[in-house]
C-alpha cells in the first residue's frame, strides 16, 4: 500500500516536470506552430550555465533567476538566426533545424563540461515530508515544483486569453499577414515567443536537474516524456499541458514501479499511440475548421 | 522502368569494377556505404516523397538487425528467408507505429519515432536473456562460393540489395503511389478531397521506409558480425536523417552521398579533432555535433542538399550553353 501511494507522488512529482516542458511546447506551438525539439536541450544548456554560476560563487536564486533570462536570450536568438531564415518554406525545414540543434547543443555541452555525471544542488530540502509518522517520497522540493509549473500554467493562460499581447502572438502564429494588416510586427512578436518558450524550459531544466543524474542527455527522456504529455493534453492548451503532464507522469510512474524503470519509454509510446487512437486531438482541444 | 534497370545495371558494373580493384577492406566499407544507401533510400521517400520526419530509422534498423541476429542464433534456415522475415518484422513495427501517427498533422511522427528511437534499445536492456545483453548476438556471413573473398562476397550483397531497392523505390515514386506520397505531403486536404486515403498513404510511406530501414539494419548485423544495444545509439537516427537531408531529401541518387559521409564520418572527425589537438573529450561529441551542423546548414542554406545542388548547376549549365549557341 505504501509502495502505490509513493508511487503515486512520485507520479505527482514528475507528471509536474512533464508539465513544465509540455507548457513550453505547447507555448512555441501556440506562438509559432512549430515543434521545438531542442526545447530539452536548450534548458539543458541554461542549468549548465546556471551550475558554473553556482561554481563561481553565486547566489542559488541569483543564479536561477540568470539561468532564465539566459534561456530567454537564447530563445531569441535561436528564432533570429535559425528560425525566421526558414519562413515561407516547407514547415518541416525548421523542425529538422531544431533536430540539428538538439545535437549540437548537446555535443557542446558535453565538450565543454565534461562528460560525468555530477550533482545539482537543489533549492528545497530533498526529504520527505512526514504525515504523522510515516515518511513520504514526496519533499518540499517536490511541492516547490507542482507550485512553479501551476504559477506558469496559470501565467500562460492569461496571458494567451486575457492580454493584448496574447492576442497579437495568437494572431501572428494563425493568421500573419492579416495581423501584418492589422499593424501587429509579426516577427517581433514571434522572437518574443521563442523567449518566453526558451525561459519555460529552462525553468523545467531547472527543476529538473537536481532530482536526477545531471549530464548533457538529462532532458532527453523528459523531453520524450513533455511531448507526450503535451500530444496528450492537446498541444495548444496550457491546461491541457498540466493534465497531460499529470497523466503521464502517474502512467510513467505506474511502469517503472511496478515493471521496471527501463520500460518506462516503451510505456510513454504506449500511452501515446492509445490517446491518439482515441482522442488524437488531446483532450483540452477546441474543435477547428482546416482551410483548404 | 527501363530507364530505372539501365542506371542500375550501370551501377552494378561500375561497382564490380571498384570492389575488384580495391582490398578487402576497401570492399568492406563500400557494402557499409550500399546498406547505408538502402536505409537513408526508405527516409528519403519518407520525407521527400511524403513530407513526414522520422527520427527512428536507428531503432528500425535495429529491429531488423535484432531479428537476423536471433534467427542466425536459433535457427538453420536459408539466408534469403532470414532476411525477408526480418524485413518483414521491420515493417510490422514500422506500421503499428505509423498508424497512430496518422492522426495527427504535421511533425508528430518525428516526435513518436523519437520515442521509439530511446524506448526499444531499452526493451534489449531489460530482457537481456534473449537479446544477449552488453554482448549482444552474434551473426554468421553467408559462405562465399569458390574463390571469392567473403568481404567482397559480403559487399555484393548488399550492394545489389540497394541497387534493387533503390530501383524498386524509383518505380513506387513514378506510380500511382508515389503520386498520392507527394499529394499528400504537398496539402493534405487537397489530396483528400481529391480522393486519396490520407492515413493509408501516410502509413505505407511509413512502412516502405521502415522496410527499408530492416533490410540495412540485417546488413549491418551480417557485416559487423554482432548486434548490440551500443549500435543504435539515437546519434545513428540523426545521422541518418543528416545523411538524407545531406543527400538531399526525396532525391534516390542523393542517397549515396549521405551513405558515404555516414560510413567515413567517423574516422574524418576523428582526424579532424587530432589535427586540431581538441582532446578525447570532444571527440566523441564531434561527430554527432557535425550531424547537427549539417541539418542546420543544408537547411539554411541548400535545402534540396548535395543532389538539389547539382541538378540547379546542371540546369544553370544548361541555359547557359542555350544561350550561347549561335542561332
Amino acid at each position: 500500500m505504501s509502495l502505490f501511494l509513493n508511487v503515486t507522488l512520485n507520479g505527482v512529482a514528475n507528471g509536474m516536470i512533464f508539465a513544465a516542458v509540455a507548457l513550453a511546447l505547447v507555448f512555441i506551438y501556440r506562438a509559432t506552430r512549430i515543434i521545438n525539439f531542442a526545447q530539452g536541450a536548450m534548458g539543458m544548456l541554461t542549468t549548465f550555465i546556471a551550475f558554473s554560476l553556482l561554481d563561481k560563487g553565486l547566489g542559488y536564486w541569483e543564479a536561477f533567476v540568470a539561468a532564465l533570462a539566459i534561456g530567454f536570450v537564447l530563445g531569441v536568438v535561436v528564432e533570429r538566426v535559425l528560425i525566421r531564415p526558414l519562413h515561407g518554406k516547407p514547415e518541416i525545414n525548421p523542425v529538422i533545424v531544431t533536430i540539428g540543434l538538439l545535437v549540437v547543443l548537446e555535443g557542446l555541452a558535453g565538450s565543454i563540461w565534461g562528460n560525468s555525471s555530477r550533482g545539482f544542488p537543489p533549492a528545497f530540502s530533498q526529504t520527505g515530508l512526514r504525515i504523522g509518522s510515516t515518511r513520504l517520497d514526496f519533499s518540499h522540493l517536490d511541492l516547490f515544483i507542482v507550485g512553479a509549473v501551476v504559477a506558469v500554467m496559470l501565467l500562460t493562460l492569461v496571458l494567451f486569453r486575457g492580454t493584448n499581447l496574447g492576442l497579437r502572438m495568437r494572431a501572428s502564429a494563425f493568421a500573419p499577414e492579416i495581423a501584418r494588416l492589422l499593424g501587429v510586427r509579426v516577427g517581433r512578436i514571434l522572437t518574443l515567443g521563442w523567449g518566453i518558450a526558451a525561459l519555460a524550459g529552462s525553468l523545467a531544466a531547472l527543476l529538473v536537474a537536481p532530482t536526477t543524474s545531471f549530464g548533457p542527455y538529462f532532458m532527453d527522456l523528459n523531453l520524450v516524456f513533455g511531448f507526450t504529455a503535451a500530444v496528450i493534453g492537446g498541444l495548444e492548451s496550457p491546461v491541457g499541458a498540466l493534465v497531460g503532464g499529470l497523466i503521464t507522469g502517474l502512467s510513467i510512474s505506474y511502469v517503472g514501479g511496478y515493471l521496471g524503470s527501463s520500460l518506462q519509454p516503451l510505456g510513454a509510446l504506449a500511452l501515446l499511440m492509445v490517446a491518439l487512437m482515441i482522442r488524437p486531438q488531446g483532450i483540452f482541444a477546441r474543435p477547428q475548421a482546416r482551410r483548404v | 522502368m527501363a530507364r530505372h534497370l539501365l542506371m542500375a545495371g550501370g551501377g552494378a558494373l561500375g561497382f564490380y569494377l571498384l570492389t575488384s580493384a580495391l582490398s578487402p577492406y576497401d570492399d568492406f566499407q563500400i557494402g557499409e556505404i550500399a546498406l547505408f544507401a538502402v536505409a537513408l533510400a526508405g527516409l528519403s521517400v519518407l520525407t521527400g516523397g511524403n513530407g513526414q520526419i522520422s527520427l527512428g530509422h536507428g531503432a528500425l534498423m535495429a529491429v531488423g538487425a535484432y531479428t537476423i541476429a536471433l534467427e542466425m542464433t536459433h535457427t538453420h534456415i536459408n539466408f534469403v528467408v532470414e532476411l525477408l522475415v526480418s524485413i518483414a518484422t521491420a515493417t510490422a513495427v514500422g506500421v503499428v507505429v505509423g498508424i497512430p501517427a496518422t492522426r495527427l498533422k504535421g511533425p508528430y511522427l518525428a516526435g513518436m519515432t523519437l520515442i521509439l528511437a530511446v524506448g526499444l534499445p531499452l526493451l534489449a536492456d531489460k530482457y537481456s536473456g534473449t537479446f544477449g545483453g552488453d554482448q549482444g548476438l552474434t551473426t554468421t556471413p553467408p559462405t562465399a562460393p569458390g574463390s571469392v573473398n567473403p568481404e567482397e562476397w559480403l559487399a555484393w550483397i548488399e550492394i545489389i540489395g540497394a541497387l534493387v531497392t533503390l530501383v524498386l523505390l524509383a518505380n513506387l515514386m513514378k506510380s500511382r503511389f508515389g503520386r498520392a506520397f507527394r499529394a499528400v505531403r504537398d496539402d493534405e486536404i487537397s489530396a483528400a478531397l481529391a480522393g486519396v486515403n490520407v492515413a493509408r498513404t501516410k502509413v505505407l510511406a511509413f512502412g516502405v521506409s521502415a522496410t527499408c530501414a530492416g533490410l540495412a539494419g540485417a546488413f549491418l548485423a551480417v557485416s559487423t558480425g554482432v548486434v548490440n544495444t551500443g549500435e543504435f545509439p539515437l546519434s545513428l537516427s540523426i545521422g541518418i536523417l543528416a545523411g538524407m537531408v545531406l543527400g538531399g531529401a526525396g532525391s534516390l541518387m542523393g542517397v549515396w552521398w549521405g551513405a558515404i559521409v555516414l560510413v567515413y564520418l567517423p574516422q574524418w572527425s576523428t582526424s579532424l579533432s587530432n589535427a586540431f589537438n581538441l582532446g578525447s573529450g570532444v571527440a566523441a561529441y564531434l561527430a554527432t555535433m557535425i550531424y547537427g551542423v549539417v541539418l542546420i546548414v543544408v537547411m539554411l542554406l541548400a535545402p534540396s542538399g548535395v543532389q538539389g545542388g547539382l541538378r540547379r548547376a546542371g540546369l544553370q549549365l544548361q541555359t547557359t550553353l542555350q544561350r550561347w549557341r549561335p542561332e
